[in-house]
C-alpha cells in the first residue's frame, strides 16, 4: 500500500510512468471509464479548495468510482476535536483512496501512517502539493514533448510558493534543466531550494527584470506576488507591476513558449493574455484532472 | 576541587566544553535522586577544554541523544570502581521525542499526542528536520 505526500517519492521513471498512462487517458478515455468501478475516493479537506477538490472528484467519477468527504473542517469531526490519526483510521473502513487537504503542515503524512488506504497529498499548508506538480510536469511534456534541455522561468513569489520549490524539485532530476528566477529581493527562492539546483549539477540566474528574462524562456511560470508578502505598501506598489505579464512583454518572448501558473491567477497575467495561444494555464488545470486519475490507478494498483 | 571516585556508575566524557548542561538537561538527569556531577571546562589534553558528567548509579542512558548533542562524547560504564567499558556515540539517525518542532503551521503544534520526530537530512552539518513539516531543528 502506497500514498504519495511528496513528489520526491515518485521516481523519474514513476512520474514517466504516469505521464504515459495521462497521456493515454486523454487519448482513450471509454478504455479508462470504468476502471474504478465500486470503489470510493475520500475527499478529506480541512480547508476549502474547491478547485483542487473538484479535480480530485471528476477525476474518480471519470475513473467510474465514487466520491465522499467533507469540503471544509467545520463539518468533519475534526471539530470536534477528533485526530487526523483517527479520521484517517476511520475513513479507511469507508473508501478505498483518500485525498486530503489541511492546513497544517505533514497532516497528511499523519494520515498515512495511520490509514490502511493510499493517502494523496492534496495540499499541506505551504508545504506541499504533489499533484499540482503532476499537473504541471504534464503540461510539460504536452507542450514541449521533452523536459530534458528546457530553459524553465519562474516569475512572483518564489520564497514562500510551494508550488515553485516542488517543480524545481521534480525538473533538477532532468538533463540540462536551467532555471532563470525572477522575483524582487524580497521574495527570491530561499537558499536551500538553490543549493538543491546547484546539488543536482543544474545551472540557474536570478534577476529582477521579467523582460529581461523572457526571450531565454522555453517555460515561464508565473506566480502570484501577494501584497501581504511586503514589509510596506510602497514597495508593493513599487514592484507589483513589474511582474504582471501582458502583451508588451510577450513581445519579447519566444514563439513557442508556455506561459503556465497554478492558479488562482489575480492580476499577475492580463486577462489580455489568455487568448494568446502560449497561454497554457487553464490547459493546466485540465491535466491536473488527468494526472490525478493516473495517480489514483496506480494506487490503488490498477491497471 | 574534589569529585568522589564512582564506584558503580557512569561517566560521560570528552563532552565539548560547554555542552554539559544541555546534555544534563535532555538526558533528564536533573530528575535522578542519585549523585549525579557537571564538571564544566576541565582541562583535556586532546580537547584543551571539555565538560564531564558523573553519574554515581546505574541508569539508562539514550545514546541517541548524547550522539546528538555531542558525537564526540564517550561514555564509561563504572563497575566495582574501574571502567568496565567504554564507548563512543555517533549522530543518530532520527531522533523521537527529544526535541520539539517550533514551526507554528506543523501538525504537531496542534495535536500533541504525535510524537515528535526528526530526521538526519545532512549529516555534515548536522541537520535535522522534523519528519511531517521538514522545519529544521533550531
Amino acid at each position: 500500500m502506497r500514498s504519495l505526500i511528496d513528489i520526491k517519492e515518485l521516481s523519474v521513471e514513476e512520474i514517466d510512468s504516469l505521464i504515459e498512462t495521462a497521456l493515454d487517458i486523454i487519448d482513450n478515455p471509454q478504455k479508462y471509464s470504468e476502471k474504478c468501478k465500486g470503489k470510493k475516493l475520500a475527499t478529506l479537506f480541512f480547508e476549502p479548495s474547491t478547485r483542487t477538490r473538484l479535480s480530485f472528484e471528476a477525476a474518480m467519477y471519470e475513473l467510474g468510482g465514487n466520491v465522499l468527504g467533507f469540503s471544509e473542517a467545520q463539518s468533519s469531526s475534526s471539530a470536534k476535536g477528533e485526530s487526523v490519526a483517527d479520521t484517517a483510521k476511520m475513513i479507511s473502513c469507508y473508501a478505498d483512496i483518500i485525498a486530503m487537504r489541511h492546513p497544517k503542515e505533514g497532516a497528511p503524512l499523519v494520515a498515512s501512517m495511520n490509514a490502511t488506504i493510499p493517502v494523496v497529498n492534496a495540499g499541506d499548508g505551504g508545504h506541499n502539493h504533489p499533484t499540482q506538480t503532476l499537473a504541471d510536469l504534464l503540461t510539460i511534456k504536452r507542450k514541449k514533448g521533452k523536459f530534458d534541455g528546457l530553459t524553465v522561468g519562474l516569475c512572483g513569489d518564489l520564497k514562500f510558493g510551494r508550488t515553485v520549490h516542488s517543480l524545481i524539485n521534480a525538473l533538477n532530476r532532468y538533463n540540462g534543466i536551467k532555471f532563470v528566477l525572477i522575483s524582487p529581493d524580497e521574495l527570491k527562492v530561499p537558499s536551500y531550494v538553490k543549493n538543491e539546483i546547484t546539488k543536482a549539477g543544474k545551472e540557474y540566474v536570478e534577476t529582477k527584470d521579467l523582460v529581461e528574462a523572457l526571450p531565454s524562456l522555453d517555460i515561464l511560470y508565473m506566480t502570484r506576488v501577494q501584497k501581504e508578502r511586503f514589509f510596506n505598501e510602497e514597495d508593493y506598489l513599487r514592484l507589483k507591476d513589474s511582474y504582471i505579464l501582458d502583451p508588451a512583454k510577450l513581445t519579447y518572448a519566444k514563439k513557442d513558449l508556455s506561459i503556465m501558473h497554478p492558479l488562482p491567477r489575480v492580476n499577475e497575467i492580463s486577462v489580455k493574455v489568455d487568448s494568446d495561444p502560449r497561454a497554457h494555464y487553464f490547459e493546466q488545470a485540465l491535466n491536473g484532472k488527468y494526472m490525478r486519475m493516473a495517480l489514483i490507478l496506480m494506487l490503488l494498483g490498477i491497471k | 576541587m574534589k569529585i568522589e571516585e564512582i564506584k558503580n556508575g557512569i561517566v560521560i566524557d570528552h563532552i565539548t566544553a560547554g555542552k554539559g548542561e544541555e546534555l544534563y538537561t535532555l538526558l533528564g538527569l536533573d530528575k535522578l535522586e542519585i549523585p549525579v556531577a557537571i564538571m564544566k571546562n576541565m582541562n583535556s589534553a586532546k580537547m584543551g577544554k571539555k565538560d564531564i558528567i558523573k553519574i554515581d548509579g546505574v541508569v539508562e542512558l539514550s545514546t541517541d541523544i548524547i550522539g546528538y548533542i555531542d558525537p564526540c562524547a564517550t561514555v564509561n560504564i563504572i563497575k566495582e570502581g574501574k571502567t568496565a567499558s567504554k564507548y563512543g556515540v555517533s549522530l543518530p539517525r532520527e531522533l523521537k521525542n527529544v526535541i520539539s518542532c517550533k514551526n507554528p503551521r506543523c501538525i504537531t503544534s496542534c495535536e500533541q499526542e504525535l510524537d515528535q520526530i526528526f530526521k538526519l537530512t545532512d549529516e555534515e552539518n548536522r541537520e535535522y528536520r522534523c519528519l511531517y513539516c521538514e522545519t529544521k531543528a533550531k
